[in-house]
C-alpha cells in the first residue's frame, strides 16, 4: 500500500529525515518509536503533504501513485488519514459542519453519492460510539477548549468517519489517563481491518499493549535504525533508548 | 477657484434650492439651525489629512466631485428591487426611502405602540413635531464635523422616531435607504432622529442599500438619545453600490442605566466612513459597540469610534473586525475617553483584522484617554493572515484549500454577526457572508 525509499526531508534549511525506508501493506500495523526530536511528526507531515517540510530527495508511492505529487487534500481523499499530535482549534466552524464537508468531498473523490443531513447524522451516531464520543462536543467549534484526551478522541472519531485506507496515528497515546487510553485504543482497535494499514507513533510500550502491532521501527536522527515486531517496543522500554545511541556510535565507528 | 471655494459654492447653491422649494423650513428654529450649519461648513470646509480624525481617509474625491442634490423617486423599478432583495422576509415597522426622500409606498409604518411616534423627518418636521426641537441636532456637534455640518444644513428626509416612557417594542423598526444612482453624481442627506423614553426598548435597522453603477455619495447622521433604564439596539447595514461614498455619523446619548448596542457592518462603498459616538451620560450605563468590515478591490472603509465615560460605573465593551482582500484598505479608529467623574470605568476594546492579499491594508489605531485612576480598561488590535496551521488540518481531511480558505474567513467574520439577536437578519447576513466566501453556513448548528 504504501512504500517509502530514501526518504530526505527538510524543514527550515535543516535536514530532519536523512534516508527512511519503510513498506506498510494493507491490514498492517506498524508502530514507530523513537526519542524526541528524532523525525517521527516530520514523516507524518511529509506523508499528509504539509507545505513546509521540503522532501529533497527519495519517493513515496501508495496505492502504486506517486504520493508526494499530490495536494493535501487530494491525499486525504486517497485515503491517507493523519490522527495530529497537536490537533488545531478552530473557532467558529463547528465540528459536524466541517466533518460533513469533509465526509462528502472525500466520497465526491471516490464516486459515492454525497451524504443528506439525515443519513449524515445517522453515521456520526454510529461511529460516536466507537470512541464514546459526546454529541456536545460535536456542536462545538472544532477543538475549542476541547480538553487533550477529547481533542485525542476527536482525532479518531474523525478517523471513523472518514473511514481512510491508511491511518497515521501521532502520539494519540500521549497525555491520556488509563482511561481514555482504552477508549481511544479501542476505537483504533475496531477500526482495524485487512483493508486497513496503520502507522502508530508513540513513545510508550503502554498503548502497544492494545494495540498489538505487526511490526515497531526505531526512528532516530530521521533515520529507521532498527526493525523488529512487538518485542522490539518491550525492549525498549526495558532499556530505554541509550543503548540504540550505543549501538549507532558503535557502527559508526566501525564504519569510519 | 480652489476646492475648498468651489465646494461652498456648490453647497450654497444647494442651499438655497432647497431654500426655495420642498423641504420643510417652515420654522424658525430650524430655519437658524440651517443657516448656522451652513456657514459652519463653509468655515471649516471638507477636512484634509491634516485633521487628525481624517487621517488616514483622504476625502477629496469628494470635496472635487460636483454632487446634484438627490432627485425623488428616480428609477421605481430599481429601488423595489433592491428593496425586495435587502428586506427579505424579517417582519418589522419599516420605512423606506429611495434618494433620501420618503417613499410611502414601499412603506409600512405602523406604529408598534400608542404614544409611539413614527414618521418621515420631513412629515415631523410639518407637523407638530414638539418633541423634535429639544432634540434634533443637540447631539451631533456640527462645529468641529463638516459632514455633520453639511447634513444639518441640508438635512431633507429621514425618520423620526419618539418613543415615550415604559414602552417595549417588540417588532424592530427598519430603515431603508435606498440609492439609485442616476447618469449625474448626487448626493443625499438622511438625517435620523431617535428619542426612547425612561425604560423603552427599541431595535433600530438602519441599512444603506444602492442599485446602479453610478457615482453618489450618501452623508447620514443618526441622533439617537436614550433615557434612563432604556435599551436600544441598533443595526446598520452599509450595502451602498461599487462607486458609491458613504459618510456617516451615529451619536448616541445614554442617561442613567441605560443600556445601547451597536452592530455595525460595512460591505460596500468605494469609499466609507463610519462614526459612532456615544456618551455614557450617567450612572451605570453600558454600551457594546460591534463592528465587521469586509472590503476588497479598491475599497475604504474607515471606522472611527468614540466612547465618552462622563460618569461612574459604565461599562463598554467594544470589538471590530476587519477583512480585507485585494487593494482594500481598512481603518480602526476606536477611542476610549474616560472623563474624571467616571470612576469605576469598565472599558474594554478589541480591533481583529484579517488580510486576505499582499495587496491590503489597515491602519489601526486604538486608544484610551483616562483622566480618573480607579478604572479598568483594556485595548488591543491584531492585524494577521490566515492560520495555515487551520488551512492544513482542514485540508488534511479532503477540504479543498479554497473551501478551506473561505471557512475559515467566513468563521471570523460569523462571530460579529452571531452577536445579532434579530434573528432573520442574522440568518441572512450569514447567508450573504456565507455567499461573499463561497461557503455555506458553518457555523450552523445543523450540518
Ligand atoms: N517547523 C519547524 N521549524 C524548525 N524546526 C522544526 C520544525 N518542525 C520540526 N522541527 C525540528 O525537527 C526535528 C524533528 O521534529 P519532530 O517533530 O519530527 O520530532 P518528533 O520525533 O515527532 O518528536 P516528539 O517525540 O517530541 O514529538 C526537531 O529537532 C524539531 O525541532
Ligand atoms: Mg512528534
Amino acid at each position: 500500500m504504501l512504500q517509502i525509499r530514501n526518504l530526505h526531508a527538510k524543514v527550515a534549511d535543516s535536514e530532519i529525515l536523512r534516508g527512511i525506508g519503510l513498506t506498510v501493506k494493507a491490514g498492517e500495523v506498524h508502530a514507530i518509536m523513537g526519542p524526541n526530536g528524532s523525525g517521527k511528526s516530520t514523516l507524518a507531515h511529509v506523508l499528509s503533504g504539509r507545505e513546509n517540510y521540503q522532501v529533497t530527495a527519495g519517493e513515496v508511492t501508495f496505492q502504486g501513485r506517486d504520493l508526494l505529487q499530490m495536494i493535501p487534500e487530494e491525499r486525504a481523499r486517497e485515503g491517507i488519514f493523519l490522527a495530529f499530535q497537536y490537533p488545531v482549534e478552530i473557532p467558529g466552524v463547528s465540528t459536524t459542519y466541517f466533518l460533513k464537508a469533509a465526509l462528502n468531498a472525500v466520497r465526491k473523490h471516490r464516486d459515492l453519492p454525497e451524504l443528506d443531513a439525515m443519513d449524515f447524522l445517522a453515521l456520526i451516531k454510529e461511529k460516536m460510539k466507537v470512541v464514546e464520543m459526546d454529541q456536545g462536543l460535536l456542536n462545538r467549534p472544532i477543538n475549542e477548549g476541547f480538553s487533550g484526551g477529547e481533542k485525542k478522541r476527536n482525532e479518531i472519531f474523525q478517523m471513523a468517519v472518514l473511514d481512510p485506507k491508511l491511518a497515521i496515528l501521532d502520539e494519540t497515546d500521549s497525555g491520556l489517563d488509563i482511561d481514555a487510553l482504552r477508549i481511544v485504543a479501542n476505537g483504533v482497535n475496531a477500526l482495524r481491518s485487512a483493508e486497513r494499514a496503520m502507522i502508530v507513533i508513540t513513545h510508550y510500550q503502554r498503548l502497544l499493549g492494545y494495540i498489538v502491532p505487526d511490526y515497531v521501527h526505531v526512528l532516530f536522527d530521521g533515520r529507521i535504525v532498527k526493525s523488529g515486531d512487538k518485542r522490539l517496543a518491550l525492549e525498549l522500554e526495558e532499556k530505554g533508548y541509550a543503548w540504540i545511541e550505543d549501538e549507532q556510535e558503535k557502527a559508526q565507528r566501525a564504519g569510519a | 477657484m480652489s476646492s475648498a471655494a468651489q465646494a461652498k459654492t456648490l453647497y450654497e447653491s444647494h442651499f438655497s434650492e432647497m431654500e426655495k422649494g420642498g423641504l420643510p423650513n417652515g420654522k424658525a428654529w430650524i430655519r437658524n439651525l440651517r443657516e448656522r450649519a451652513m456657514a459652519r461648513f463653509n468655515g471649516l470646509g471638507f477636512p484634509t489629512s491634516r485633521n487628525e480624525e481624517w487621517k488616514y481617509t483622504d476625502v477629496a474625491p469628494i470635496a472635487n466631485t460636483v454632487f446634484q442634490p438627490a432627485r425623488r423617486g428616480l428609477d421605481r423599478d430599481a429601488a423595489d428591487a433592491a428593496a425586495r432583495a435587502a428586506l427579505g422576509s424579517f417582519e418589522a415597522c419599516r420605512l423606506v426611502f429611495v434618494n433620501g426622500y420618503y417613499e410611502p409606498g414601499l412603506s409600512s409604518p405602523r406604529p408598534p405602540l400608542e404614544g409611539v411616534e413614527i414618521s418621515s423627518l420631513a412629515a415631523a418636521l410639518e407637523g407638530d413635531g414638539g418633541w423634535l426641537e429639544p432634540h434634533l441636532a443637540r447631539y451631533a456637534g456640527y462645529e468641529n464635523h463638516a459632514f455633520v455640518a453639511l447634513n444639518t444644513a441640508l438635512m431633507g428626509d429621514g425618520a423620526a422616531l419618539y418613543v415615550p416612557p415604559g414602552r417595549i417594542l417588540t417588532e424592530p423598526i427598519q430603515l431603508l435607504f435606498i440609492s439609485v444612482a442616476g447618469p449625474e453624481p448626487a448626493v443625499s442627506h438622511p438625517r435620523i432622529l431617535i428619542v426612547i423614553g425612561k425604560g423603552s426598548q427599541a431595535s433600530v435597522v438602519e441599512s444603506y442599500l444602492g442599485a446602479g453603477e453610478g457615482v453618489y455619495l450618501v452623508n447620514a447622521v443618526t441622533e439617537l438619545v436614550i433615557g434612563e433604564n432604556g435599551v436600544v439596539e441598533h443595526y446598520k447595514l452599509q450595502r451602498e453600490s461599487e462607486r458609491a461614498y458613504h459618510i456617516a455619523t451615529l451619536q448616541a446619548h445614554l442617561a442613567g442605566s441605560a443600556n445601547f448596542s451597536s452592530h455595525s457592518i460595512a460591505l460596500g462603498g468605494i469609499l466609507a466612513r463610519n462614526e459612532i459616538n456615544a456618551v455614557l451620560d450617567g450612572e451605570g450605563c453600558e454600551c457594546a459597540l460591534n463592528g465587521l468590515y469586509l472590503a476588497s478591490g479598491e475599497q475604504h472603509v474607515d471606522n472611527h469610534t468614540r466612547i465618552d465615560h462622563v460618569k461612574p460605573h459604565g461599562t463598554s465593551r467594544e470589538l471590530y473586525k476587519g477583512v480585507l482582500d485585494g487593494k482594500a484598505r481598512g481603518i480602526f479608529n476606536g477611542k476610549i475617553y474616560v472623563h474624571k467623574a467616571a470612576h469605576k470605568t469598565d472599558a474594554k476594546q478589541t480591533n481583529k483584522n484579517l488580510l486576505l492579499s499582499r495587496g491590503a491594508w489597515v491602519d489601526t489605531k486604538p486608544q484610551l484617554e483616562i483622566y480618573n485612576n480607579d478604572v479598568k480598561c483594556s485595548h488591543g488590535s491584531t492585524i494577521g493572515q490566515l492560520d495555515q496551521d487551520a488551512i492544513f488540518y482542514l485540508r488534511s481531511r479532503g477540504i479543498g484549500v479554497e473551501t478551506a480558505r473561505s471557512l475559515l474567513t467566513y468563521a471570523f467574520a460569523s462571530d460579529i454577526i452571531n452577536r445579532i439577536k434579530i434573528e432573520p437578519m442574522r440568518v441572512q447576513l450569514d447567508r450573504l457572508l456565507a455567499g461573499k466566501f463561497q461557503a455555506d453556513s458553518p457555523a450552523g448548528r445543523e450540518p
